[in-house]
């Protein structure tokens, strides 16, 4: 299909697609699964079960109070061994429900395809499902689905990019299940009324245009179904799979500063999301497995695994094959994006795209130098800010100055910190500068407050 | 086990400073060429000279303010280069030292090394030279046999023993009315290098190639270079004067591609880097047609490079899907 256009910048970081062509596998045998209360965006889940309690698969043990939080179900059966407070790898203290699996994995009764009738109850089941944004950020999907009044999606807009090095989960759920993926579109476009769909895929997976192409022709054939589908071949350089870039490159809309895709009449799923959607309507299994990822120089067998949701890092990598010796960096998500881990204890969430075990020598950072000014940073943002003056400015805490150059405006992408020259952290210097942004806009406020 | 947190990304480019300055010296080498053939070893020796002595300064100021070592950047010997490739050929051997000096200490290092010196530290150091060194800085020879036909009347060698001639920078001839006499050196000449000038001036065809390398290793953008020279010739040609010779001439090209695409001191957007191509190209432009001296590229460079940090609050550039922020 023709392609609209390309947003500026970005970078070109190898691909290392070593997974591209091996197929998911699914990894079931695991003892005990640890699943935290909190695996989305929003105030965290109320845990109904207790020490002792039995479980079986797709059983609710964390209930949504909150309208922003989203249900958590038991990915194994078996007995729940304890309920504990951690401290998470973001430093914030969440409840643990850990599981030790009988092996049955017996399914639970209330595990039973939703009845939809309208647009609410097709709403009501995507949140049950437990469903949150799978390309990564963690976004409960049902509330996305529910933009403001006049801002009604009329594009449904389905990342495939999968721009991050490394990562290939997303085309293997193409490769493998393109028919849940239309079938998870054509749902959606029907129950929230959205006339058209475009799905984005980056021209270094043309087998992913391929099969979802021949789906497309299938339904033609067998059905004569012609829903208004388009596959996309999009230019591949990081990061096209983010939302505003994606946006841009499929339809010349640009999402306003501070805005969300429903300003510009977008709704955006991940190709994982519909497919689980799909799914879902289909059988009633809420989300409690993931598929990701699993490379980096110190992984074995780099693979696709499909694994239960709370299955712990390290037994996750042992059943995949193990490492090659002493881990350095082990990171969840892609290596653009990811956040480091502090400790390789911790379970696969919702989100989860990939787990990347870096050895010694590649987890080693390279030393900080002066800024040459040369202006690679500038060139490569795809949000057109200047990554370096903000880099100054967060490092002289110049709120004034950050806001002037439009620090909240940063996606942070980490195009900057790739190409710079001088091995500036400039994408760390951005975030600490947010923070010093927020918290003055918080003291303002609590002034106002208090002259009031 | 430890493991290592940091924020991300988790992969760096292969991109580095040293490497950047590496690919610059590369860039410079055909020039050094054409130096040595035009000038003789005399060049390759002023060459050597502030290249060690701009590292030897660079390495001493960095220790006696308790830095780190950073003559691994190699950005010394890039302004070491850029330095000598300023001076004429006759130059004594100790005003090529203390060039290095005030180059690598007081125009970078006191102001805190690279990516801190508010000006091109070679070219101001230059212009330092020329005002205080007015003779030596201005006295233009070339390798006796090297041009046939043209040169200032009266070729004896400049000094006892020495088979360098004087002779005349074209931009000089121009402004002592010499345009259209048989001393003039042609199109040709000028373009391959048989002229009069400072070291690594003379052959725009050695700058050339150097340029064909930094571009296609995208070390450098030809936004400010090519608006320069094209205003150069632009505004030349409107006050009666042949574009063409004026862009072959004198330091515009090494100092368009070399010395105006500097990082520390040129802007960072590209709006930014147009206005600072234009205002060098018009400041030059003046200081050809109508001011005192033959040559303008080091002022309106310099001139520009102080400018920058204005250009760039006047570029700003609007983020995407934004709207320009208000002036505070």
């Amino acid at each position: 299909m023709f392609r609209f256009g390309n947003f500026s910048g970005g970078v070109h970081p190898r691909g290392n697609k070593n997974t591209h062509f091996y197929p998911t596998v699914r990894l079931d045998k695991f003892k005990t699964v640890r699943i935290p209360m909190s695996m989305h965006i929003g105030p965290p889940c109320t845990c109904v079960v207790k020490e002792g309690d039995p479980v079986k698969v797709g059983q609710l043990i964390g209930r949504a109070d909150a309208p922003m939080a989203v249900p958590i179900h038991s990915s194994v059966s078996g007995t729940v061994k304890s309920v504990l407070k951690e401290v998470a790898s973001t430093g914030k203290a969440v409840q643990v429900v850990v599981i030790e699996s009988d092996g049955l994995n017996t399914i639970d009764e209330s595990v039973q395809p939703p009845v939809i009738t309208d647009r609410a109850s097709f709403l009501q089941a995507v949140r049950d499902s437990g469903l949150v944004g799978l390309g990564g950020a963690g976004f409960p999907t049902h509330i996305k689905m529910q933009p403001p009044a006049g801002k009604e999606p009329d594009v449904l807009v389905i990342n495939s990019a999968e721009c991050e090095p490394y990562i290939t989960a997303d085309f293997r759920q193409c490769a493998e299940h393109p028919d849940e993926i239309i079938d998870g579109i054509i749902q959606v476009m029907k129950h929230l009324d959205i006339p058209k769909a475009l799905i984005g895929v980056e021209s270094n997976k043309p087998l992913a245009i391929d099969v979802l192409n021949y789906e497309l022709m299938k339904l033609k054939l067998s059905a004569n179904l012609e829903p208004n589908i388009s596959i996309v071949r999009l230019k591949t350089v990081y990061p096209q799979g983010a939302e505003k870039m994606l946006i841009y490159s499929l339809t010349g809309r640009k999402v306003p500063t501070g805005g969300l895709p429903h300003d510009v009449r977008v709704l955006v799923l991940n190709v994982s999301t519909v497919r689980f959607i799909s799914k879902y309507l289909k059988t009633g299994m809420p989300l409690i497995r993931k598929r990701l990822t699993l490379d980096g120089s110190a992984v074995k067998v780099p693979c696709n695994i499909n694994v239960p949701i709370g299955a712990p890092i390290p037994d996750v990598i042992e059943a995949a094959g193990g490492m090659t010796g002493e881990p350095g960096k082990v990171i969840m998500g892609g290596s653009m994006m990811g956040v480091a881990l502090d400790r390789v204890e911790a379970s696969i969430i919702k989100h989860n795209n990939a787990i990347l075990v870096f050895d010694q020598k590649e987890a080693q950072l390279p030393p900080e130098t002066q800024c040459i000014r040369c202006a690679r940073c500038v060139n490569v943002c795809p949000m057109h800010l200047m990554p370096t003056t903000l880099d100054n400015m967060s490092r002289n805490k110049d709120v004034e100055g950050l806001n002037q150059y439009h620090i909240m405006d940063c996606i942070e992408c980490g195009s900057c910190t790739y190409v710079c020259p001088a091995k500036r952290h400039l994408v760390q210097s951005i975030r600490i500068g947010k923070m010093d942004v927020r918290s003055a806009q918080q003291a303002a406020k609590a002034k106002e407050g208090a002259a009031k | 086990m430890t493991l290592q947190v940091s924020s991300s990304p988790h992969i760096r480019d292969q991109a580095s400073t040293t490497r950047l300055m590496l690919d610059v010296i590369i860039a410079l080498l055909p020039a050094l060429g054409v130096s040595i053939y035009m000038f003789g070893l005399r060049s390759l020796l002023i060459v050597v000279l502030t290249c060690t002595t701009a590292v030897l300064f660079e390495y001493l100021s960095r220790k006696l303010m308790k830095r780190y070592n950073s003559i691994g950047d190699l950005s010394a010997v890039v302004t070491g280069l850029l330095l000598a490739f300023n001076l004429p050929p006759t130059v004594p051997l100790y005003v090529p030292v203390i060039g290095s000096f005030v180059a690598v200490v007081v125009v970078k290092q006191m102001f805190g090394g690279i990516g801190q010196n508010f000006v091109n530290p070679a070219l101001a150091s230059r212009i330092i030279l020329t005002l205080s060194f007015p003779a030596a800085m201005t006295r233009w020879a070339i390798l006796a046999g090297r041009i046939p036909g043209h040169g200032i009347p009266g070729t004896e060698p400049i000094a006892e023993g020495v088979d360098l001639i004087a002779t005349a920078t074209p931009l000089y001839l121009i402004q002592a009315g010499e345009t259209g006499s048989a001393v003039m050196p042609g199109y040709l000449d000028l373009f391959i290098g048989y002229k009069g000038g400072c070291l690594g001036e003379v052959s725009v065809l050695a700058l050339a190639a150097g340029v064909v390398y930094l571009l296609i290793r995208r070390v450098i953008s030809p936004l400010i270079p090519v608006t320069y020279i094209l205003t150069v010739a632009l505004l030349t040609a409107l006050f009666g004067q042949d574009p063409l010779y004026h862009m072959l001439s004198g330091g515009l090209f090494l100092g368009a591609f070399f010395m105006a695409t500097d990082y520390v001191t040129s802007p960072l957007s590209n709006k930014g880097k147009i206005i600072f191509g234009l205002g060098c190209g018009l400041i030059t432009s003046l200081v050809r047609l109508f001011g005192g001296m033959t040559e303008g590229v080091s002022f309106a460079i310099l001139f520009m490079n102080i400018l920058t940090p204005h250009i760039d609050r006047w570029t700003i550039p609007v983020p995407f899907g934004g709207v320009r922020h208000a002036k505070s």
